[in-house]
């Protein structure tokens, strides 16, 4: 088996996708939390992921990703079989989970693919977890078995109401703490908005709270300094220093604000490809 | 022989400079057999060879420049490689100005011989002539580990692999190079000359493992329990510096760091290439040093209409090499000195739109022998800029220092070494160029890679006694 083959390449719900990547040593390393950093081929974009699962004896490490620009389009572009130019990691520090008796996991959209790992860990570790998962719609509904496995309660939230709970993560997360659980941290994963929503509730209430951020990167490293944040008016660097953050202490509008630099070139990059394919069906 | 008495270096061909700042191809064209030739005689073979003092790597310069004189360059491109496993990367890129050209004979009624000019003229002649591969050395049977694939760790490995050593070098990004892959553009130093050096040392055996952190991916224990009997780290400097003013985190700030690694690394400026780069219309580069050049230069290749470089001393201080500020002026490079940035002004919508700055008067020189700048107060002006490039410096990358037990470290973070052997305060590990002395010259951390490179051999050996 070669490094860096696409072993399985299962679609999920909308436009997101697992891939089942053999790399042997990053498997063995790889800890919740943790990030990869992909180059589907010789000319592509290095695309920060954070870790969805490993396998360590079979060597594997499985990545969810949704297309939202070119470098995850070329990346979809690559079939079961075929090998990924580059696979580096594992980066970034693990998710901290010592001594926390009392959790509630709250992952967002495609974000409930790495939430997952952090809740598991959690769970194995004999933690009480709460699980709170949020998505736009039904049809995007993901990773509920999963959670359920892992989650002393588990709340399914869909904004539209088409499945589950209508409404917001955040409204489940204050019901819950309303009703009188003590959480000794609450770890929210999935969009910046959504984060940033649950760190205000959460400061209201006092209670702790991780985020994991995932900003512009290049080298994911420490060399570059792309995806630097400000953390309690400190510039701190995620590829190194994170990606967990005190989500009470993240600059969340700097981060919302940096993520969109590059938007209209994608934009721009998406709409001549889309260009060229139809004129290729012509 | 007659010797050449010109009191001037024989000129070196270059692109015109407002056609070169509109492209991305090597600016300085290399002499002919025949200017080299010319250069070379005006070498005085001086019996106390001054010159040599001043390489790090201690190259026999009037040794391969008689050979170029002769028209002998293969001969002459073995003298050097003797001494340096880039040679055409070093007549490239390093400070001659600063090192051996600055102690050459010539240089006291004139210009000094343009040793680096011939040094890459005598690497470029091999290069495009040479079709003979060396034999491969014959190995010793033991294994080194050397960290980072940059300029240190190519030169250790390619002094270890000539010894006979198993030499694997571990490299974090998905090519090797390190800093002349990352940082330095291909006007500059031409990714393919790179990427040949690279070759030449995995024809003599080299092992080049890409896109593996160590630190991270493998920790520098496991390297020794791998069965490496020696690990060199070069890993480079670390995380970019900031001047901590406000508006560093707006949209259209870059590290230079980041910047050069999407233009180079990336191939940002290529016009099918998928990493996304700002193009401002006005540039600002915070900083004086050879990065803050490659910045300025790079910025005005990808269309700025205005680039500044805000340095806070003079022109005498800037630290980068006599040449490069010679291109960059020459390409319409604007010099702000003794100027600095108070802080970054930026637009409703968290895009930069200007960089407020303060005239500084030059005071009594500091500890680095440098006239320390001082503020002139309510001297503030507004520089226009939709880009600003910190060229600041970096401090420490924190991945080996904080898994690697009894590793001791100064209080920048730097590894601690002992002497020029590059010995780390845990037995078989040593260290060498920018992770020790923070940002320096591709020279010195060559040769640091050299030295720390002999010191391993003198261990391996001792121990096999």
């Amino acid at each position: 088996m070669q490094q860096y083959t696409i072993l399985e390449k299962t679609p999920l719900s909308g436009s997101a996708c697992r891939m089942v990547i053999s790399a042997p040593l990053v498997a063995r390393k790889a800890q919740a939390g943790q990030f990869i950093i992909l180059r589907a081929k010789e000319h592509s974009e290095r695309i920060p992921l954070t870790i969805h699962d490993q396998d360590r004896e079979k060597g594997t490490v499985s990545v969810v990703y949704q297309v939202v620009g070119a470098g995850t389009m070329e990346l979809d572009s690559l079939k079961e079989g075929e090998r990924l130019h580059d696979f580096v990691g594992p980066l970034g520090r693990e998710t901290r989970t010592e001594g926390l008796k009392k959790v509630c996991v709250v992952g967002g959209g495609v974000g409930c693919a790495i939430a997952f790992p952090v809740a598991r860990k959690l769970h194995e570790q004999g933690s009480v977890v709460h699980s709170i998962i949020g998505f736009r719609s039904r049809d995007l509904v993901f990773m509920e078995k999963d959670f359920q496995g892992v989650s002393d309660q588990l709340f399914v939230m869909t904004d539209d109401g088409s499945y589950g709970t209508p409404g917001l993560v955040t409204q489940a997360l204050e019901r819950l703490i309303k009703e009188g659980h003590q959480y000794d941290e609450v770890i929210a994963i999935g969009p910046l908005v959504m984060m940033k929503f649950v760190s205000q509730l959460t400061k209201k209430y006092g209670v702790k709270t991780t985020v994991s951020m995932n900003p512009i990167m290049v080298d994911g490293t420490g060399m570059c300094g792309g995806c630097r944040l400000t953390v309690g008016g400190q510039v701190k660097f995620a590829c190194v220093d994170g990606p967990d953050f005190d989500g009470h202490q993240v600059d969340f509008d700097e981060v919302i604000s940096r993520n969109l630099i590059y938007e209209e070139f994608e934009q721009r990059e998406r709409e001549e490809s889309c260009y060229l394919l139809k004129q290729g069906e012509e | 022989m007659a010797r050449n008495l010109s009191k001037t270096k024989v000129p070196m061909p270059a692109q015109d400079p407002h056609a070169r700042n509109r492209n991305f191809s090597e600016v300085a064209l290399g002499y002919t057999e025949e200017m080299a030739v010319e250069e070379a005689r005006r070498c005085l073979g001086c019996k106390h060879r001054p010159c040599v003092k001043g390489c790090p790597v201690a190259i026999d310069i009037p040794g391969f420049v008689e050979e170029i004189a002769q028209g002998r360059f293969e001969e002459a491109f073995h003298i050097l490689n003797e001494a340096s496993a880039l040679p055409a990367v070093c007549g490239r890129v390093c400070p001659q100005e600063t090192q051996c050209e600055q102690l050459c004979v010539r240089g006291l009624k004139g210009e000094p011989v343009a040793i680096g000019r011939l040094e890459r003229f005598a690497a470029d002649w091999h290069r495009a002539h040479a079709c003979k591969l060396p034999p491969a050395p014959k190995p010793n049977g033991h294994k080194v580990a050397v960290v980072g694939a940059g300029p240190g760790g190519l030169t250790a490995a390619g002094e270890l692999a000539r010894l006979g050593y198993a030499v694997t070098v571990f490299e974090a990004l998905h090519l090797p190079g390190g800093v002349l892959s990352y940082g330095i553009p291909e006007f500059r130093l031409p990714k393919e000359i790179v990427m040949a050096e690279v070759d030449a040392l995995i024809n003599l055996g080299v092992e080049v493992m890409l896109n593996t952190v160590i630190g991270k991916t493998l920790t520098i224990d496991e390297l020794l329990e791998y069965g490496f009997e020696a690990v060199f780290i070069a890993s480079g400097a670390g995380l970019p510096r900031f001047m901590g003013i406000p508006g560093e985190s707006l949209k259209g700030v870059y590290s230079a760091n980041e910047y050069l690694t999407r233009i180079n690394l990336m191939k940002a400026y290529e016009e099918n290439s998928l990493t996304p780069i700002l193009r401002g219309r006005h540039v600002a580069v915070v900083g004086g040093g050879n990065v803050a050049m490659d910045a300025a230069r790079c910025a005005k290749r990808l269309g700025a209409g205005e680039v500044s470089i805000v340095y806070r001393r003079g022109f005498e201080e800037l630290p980068a090499r006599r040449e490069e500020v010679h291109h960059a002026q020459e390409e319409g490079i604007a010099f702000h000195f003794q100027t600095n940035p108070v802080q970054i002004l930026g637009d409703d919508r968290g895009w930069v739109r200007a960089l407020e700055c303060i005239r500084m008067a030059l005071g009594e020189p500091d500890a680095s022998g440098r006239r320390r700048p001082i503020e002139e107060p309510g001297s503030n002006y507004e520089l226009l800029a939709d880009v600003v490039i910190m060229a600041l410096g970096t401090s420490s990358n924190p991945l080996i220092r904080l898994t690697t037990p009894g590793l001791e470290t100064d209080k920048w973070g730097g590894i601690m070494v002992d002497g020029p052997d590059g010995l780390t305060s845990r037995e078989k590990v040593y260290a060498g160029g920018d992770v020790v002395t923070g940002s320096a010259t591709v020279i010195l951390a060559m040769g640091a890679g050299k030295d720390a490179a002999r010191a391993i051999d003198r261990m391996i050996r001792e121990k096999g006694l």
